[in-house]
């Protein structure tokens, strides 16, 4: 897996670390962009992670386009030969699956779905062979996920699956985008979930809503008063299905500042998951909460 | 409180240089579209550079002063008027307590640019005043500003009532508008036909261009290489796994119109680049208007970096101005 260095425009140094999403490429942008980051190049202004690929951005009258490149590259051979391992945390996040405030959405905009017949559940359960929407259900909130980058817009996670490729569930984006979506939908578009942190317009399957805010610029929500955006790329992420009261409860404790979402830190070693991926994920969501 | 909002306009919001640091997690940089205009209006009046100022797209606010201040309006030709009295562009004037700014028709450009001496002077949210309405972040209470608002006012310091930026000084698009574009990330996924295609075709700005981005419609549509689609790309020839997407970056979904991402750009997505418009010229599309026939200029790096220096040389000679 090589990287393939361009540059965009005078002030991004664009990095893909493969064509192909893979929880190695994904690690391998995420090392590197630790690596740039601790190195502190003069005239770095961003880091940004994304899922298999990177971006630098720089200013181009501190340091020179070309010897960007060059500093970066020299880290490519150096990051190869770190261990891929990672402090991070892992974050149990509640959804109210087939929720009615995505399904009356979703019926909104069914003429923009591939299958207007069905909802985005019964749609997605079906092309992923899942013989019931609860079955497919319990497949998404079975494995953790990577959340492989934070962006689009303000605090949105996009999160990738622990699991290996043949379990993996893709479903394509709505044909034509929706020009509305609920505040915290869980969404799906490719081999991607999402969280939508804000109401607006948007292209993937929605699955359920979480009743935990993850963006707040006003940063009254508890959890987010020392800093409005909750997810940070590397993250991993424990779906938990809930129902309507827990829901309702859930909602009210975010509102009285008695909400905490569980949390534990976490060291993932790529290397140890490979060798036992469901063993492995067990091991980490039993560390939720020290359970 | 010093200004009060008669009437907001279509869409005007409080900007300053923006704020760097957070596109990693999806908040963009923001500010002024035309940050030249911006610098230029603030020094008028006396401020920093990169004091908040009020961008009006299209169509300009009436504002009504509750104190004496000194105010520049720079950016798009649009007729400026005091108590309906017109007043010369790029400026420093002199307005009293209780009258009313108010602008007539735009003729050229885009944008125009309000700098008060003592700058808008809203919470810093993030390390800056500028608004981003789709996270209700910065600017005024998060969004454009509305009918009765009341906009709070540093204290001035300093500045010169009648001071002025000489014509040439004051850089515009052409017409038709040419942006130099520096190709790359994924230019190796079209053909070269359509390589020469895109910068041989004329272009025009589209009705959907805004702070997030410009739309173009007009030339040719682009001939894909074809590939077995990578995994997690999804299956359009012009999808790629999600990535993060540059300032200025030209993505064309399904090869058809070009977007390119402005100030208020989303960070990441999964649409193929074509390539990137130079640092310099971004100014120049914040006071393009839906229909401006746009040609693109394809740039190496040195063509991008000698750009950039005739854009700082042009900034320090509006300073001078002021020396």
């Amino acid at each position: 897996m090589q990287n393939r260095y361009s540059f965009g425009g005078d002030e991004h140094l664009f990095v893909e670390c493969d064509e192909s999403m893979s929880l190695e490429a994904f690690f391998k942008s995420l090392s590197m962009t630790n690596a740039v980051r601790d190195s502190q190049i003069k005239g770095v202004t961003e880091i940004c992670p994304a899922n298999a690929s990177f971006q630098i951005k720089f200013n181009p009258d501190i340091i020179r386009p070309d010897d960007m490149l060059r500093e970066v590259q020299a880290i490519e051979s150096a990051a190869s030969k770190t261990d891929p391992v990672i402090a991070t945390r892992i974050i149990e996040i509640p959804v109210f699956y087939q929720d009615p405030w995505t399904h009356e959405t979703l019926m909104r905009f069914r003429e923009r779905h591939q299958d207007p017949k069905a909802t985005d559940l019964e749609y997605a359960a079906r092309i992923n062979n899942y013989s019931t929407v609860d079955d497919f259900i319990a497949a998404h909130a079975g494995s953790p996920w990577f959340v492989s980058m934070v962006g689009f817009v303000a605090g949105l996670p996009f999160m990738y699956q622990m699991v290996d490729r043949p379990r993996q569930i893709q479903v394509p984006k709505y044909l034509r985008p929706r020009t509305d979506t609920p505040k915290l939908t869980i969404g799906y578009g490719g081999c991607f979930s999402c969280i939508y942190s804000v109401r607006g317009a948007g292209g993937y399957q929605m699955f359920g809503i979480t009743p935990m805010p993850i963006f707040d610029p006003e940063q009254k929500t508890s959890y987010l008063r020392d800093f409005m955006v909750f997810f940070r790329p590397g993250d991993i992420v424990k779906f938990k299905p809930i129902g309507r009261e827990e829901y309702d409860h859930t909602v009210e404790d975010v509102a009285a500042g008695r909400f905490a979402p569980a949390i534990s830190d976490v060291t993932f070693d790529l290397r140890e998951f490979q060798k036992d991926i469901d063993g492995y994920n067990a091991r980490l969501e039993g560390m939720i909460n020290g359970r | 409180m010093a200004v009060k909002v008669l009437n907001p306009g279509l869409s005007t919001t409080v900007q300053d240089l923006g704020r760097p640091g957070y596109f990693h997690l999806g908040i963009p940089i923001g500010g002024a579209m035309d940050r030249l205009a911006l610098r230029a209006a603030n020094l008028l009046v006396g401020n920093d550079e990169g004091a908040a100022g009020l961008e009006a797209v299209f169509i300009g606010p009436h504002l009504e002063f509750t104190r004496d201040a000194l105010v520049a309006v720079t950016g798009a030709d649009m007729p400026i008027k005091l108590d309906g009295e017109e007043q010369p562009s790029w400026t420093a004037l002199k307005v009293r307590a209780g009258q009313v700014l108010s602008f007539g028709f735009l003729k050229t450009g885009a944008r125009i640019y309000i700098a008060i001496a003592g700058g808008i002077d809203v919470p810093i949210a993030l390390g800056s005043r500028s608004t981003y309405p789709i996270g209700a972040l910065g600017g005024f209470k998060g969004r454009a500003v509305a009918k009765d608002d009341e906009l709070p006012v540093g204290n001035a310091a300093g500045g010169e009532e009648g001071r002025s930026i000489p014509e040439p000084l004051r850089r515009r698009p052409g017409m038709p508008a040419e942006l130099r574009v520096l190709p790359g990330l994924y230019w190796h996924r079209v053909t070269e036909e359509s390589h020469r295609n895109f910068f041989d075709d004329q272009w025009k700005v589209a009705p959907e261009a805004d702070r997030m981005g410009y739309r173009f419609r007009g030339g040719r549509p682009l001939q894909f290489v074809e590939r077995d689609q990578p995994f997690g790309a999804g299956s359009d020839p012009s999808n790629i796994v999600d990535s993060c997407y540059p300032y200025g970056s030209i993505q064309v979904p399904g090869g058809t119109e070009p977007i390119i991402l402005h100030r208020d750009a989303v960070s990441g997505g999964g649409y193929f680049m074509i390539g990137t418009v130079v640092s310099a010229d971004m100014d120049l599309i914040g006071q393009l208007q839906p229909n401006t026939p746009t040609s693109f200029v394809k740039v190496d790096m040195d063509g991008a970096l000698k750009a950039r220096a005739d854009r700082a040389a042009l900034l320090d000679r509006i300073r001078s101005v002021f020396d």
